[in-house]
């Protein structure tokens, strides 16, 4: 080998030893499906801000609590309820005191037709509609809340046989975008951002008709000693995620 | 047994479902076997190709395009609903289009190799006793291809019960109507229900060693079988 090109291939080792920063670390986050939109953009900010990097797996709370419990390599959990980090912690999974909130979840009745909805109940309770989409209310908070929803209405009677639901909110909010399913309840933050919907027609459904959707998220034991874990925690608690928190449509 | 209602359920619509697959398939699948024995059209191949084309695709593909062409804006919805029917997606009909497409080469191929098996001649002697095309089919190609059929009708049972990515993204997971037995399972395991999911899950797998067994076991039987 010529020394010109080893030289040149020590400056490229050296190179990538750098860029690969010995600071930066990597942390694992599991996150709930209806905050993918602001998660990503909270992470995006969160890399450019520390230099750490964000992996990010989205799922439906109780498929996420299910993973946690059989050894998922995750870090931090943010669930779309309080019940399920509380389940994580007294299992021993997580690090005690480090729970917090980091959302209220708003329910909303939303279609991707422009012209479904008029900003109330009045097509939903007119139950013409042939499929109206919730969450899976097992397996998702946001489901369960709909459930509710339609409890505290009386409807659940009179829309048996026409519930369809995803396995995730996600899922939920593909059927109706779609357009398989007319209307079917979804997170706020699908469907919303700086103050006004991206599209289709929606009904905010008042928060007094279902049970608070506050959202926790836990410090896992396999994220104990990563110091990225711990600032990605800090760093939801600061003004520039709230700010964006907020944007989609959450209350803090 | 701690299996609940909607368990029993799934699993009866599961075996409704492969059934009728099983039976959709033969009729449609027999005469795209027969062609594809028989001919020597340049289409055979691309025909062919197409018909595979389940084995290698995920079911999610599958499952994602039927979402998209069944809805209200896609080829398949539009159809439908000019024909007064609706949209096929969260409906039993529409599970039972999602499997024949995702079994058709289980069907097909089989039933190909069989008639390939059974050659020109067979036919070829069945004319020079004026026996009719139809005539021969019935009376000389279904008995030689039986051992096909049986395979075809087997396989295609039992992989329409192994259904799941598909019936996840069209079913819509309503019970009685498609909530099979395969998102049963997954919905026990997503909530920690492990009981009832051992149960059904045990049975799956109890069920499809039965049927492959039982093939195995004709196969090695029949001399006919190649």
């Amino acid at each position: 080998m010529r020394p010109g090109i080893f030289h040149t291939l020590c400056t490229l080792v050296a190179a990538l030893a750098f860029t690969s920063n010995v600071l930066a670390e990597q942390v694992q986050v599991a996150v709930a499906a209806n905050f993918t939109a602001p998660l990503q953009a909270i992470a995006a900010e969160f890399e450019q801000d520390t230099g750490h990097r964000v992996l990010a797996s989205f799922g439906a709370t109780g498929q996420l609590y299910a993973q946690i419990q059989h050894g998922a390599p995750f870090e931090v959990f943010l669930s779309a309820d309080a019940s399920t980090p509380a389940k994580l912690d007294s299992d021993g999974l997580g690090i005690s005191g480090s729970r917090f909130t980091y959302a209220i979840g708003s329910l909303v009745l939303w279609s991707a037709n422009p012209s479904y909805l008029d900003g109330s109940s009045a097509a939903l309770m007119a139950n013409q509609y042939r499929h109206l989409a919730m969450a899976n209310p097992k397996a998702a908070p946001y489901g369960l809340a709909a459930r509710e929803v339609l409890e505290t209405l009386g409807l659940s009677a009179a829309v048996k046989g026409k519930l369809v639901e995803g396995q995730s909110i996600s899922q939920t909010h593909q059927f109706i975008a779609t357009g398989n399913a007319e209307l079917g309840f979804v997170a706020l933050s699908q469907v919303f951002k700086d103050g006004q919907l991206t599209g289709g027609s929606a009904w905010m459904v008042p928060a007094e008709l279902h049970t608070p959707i506050k959202q926790d998220g836990l410090l896992l034991k396999k994220g104990e000693h990563n110091p990225a874990a711990a600032a990605f925690i800090e760093y939801l608690k600061g003004a520039k995620a709230a700010a964006i928190i907020k944007s989609y449509g959450y209350q803090l | 047994m701690p299996l609940t209602h909607a368990d029993v359920a799934a699993v009866w619509l599961t075996l409704e479902l492969a059934s009728l697959t099983t039976v959709v398939l033969l009729l449609l699948g027999t005469p795209i076997a027969w062609w594809l024995a028989r001919t020597d059209s340049r289409w055979k191949q691309p025909i062919g190709a197409i018909v595979a084309l389940p084995l290698v695709l995920p079911p999610t593909v599958i499952g994602f395009y039927l979402l998209v062409s069944m809805g209200p804006h896609g080829v398949i919805g539009q159809l439908t609903q000019s024909l007064g029917l609706g949209t096929l997606t969260f409906t039993f009909t529409g599970l039972v289009i999602g499997s024949v497409f995702y079994s058709l080469p289980f069907v097909v191929q089989p039933l190909q190799n069989a008639f390939e098996a059974i050659g020109r001649g067979p036919l070829e002697a069945a004319a020079t006793l004026r026996a009719g095309p139809w005539d021969a089919f019935f009376t000389v190609v279904l008995p030689l291809a039986k051992p096909g059929f049986v395979t075809a009708s087997v396989l295609g049972f039992a992989h329409t019960v192994g259904e799941f990515g598909v019936v996840l993204m069209i079913g819509g997971n309503i019970p009685g109507k498609t909530q099979v037995a395969s998102v049963q399972i997954y919905n026990h395991v997503e909530t920690m229900e492990y009981a009832q999911a051992h149960w059904l899950a045990g049975g799956m797998l109890l069920f499809s060693f039965i049927v492959l067994l039982a093939l195995y076991s004709g196969r090695s039987n029949k001399r006919i079988w190649q």
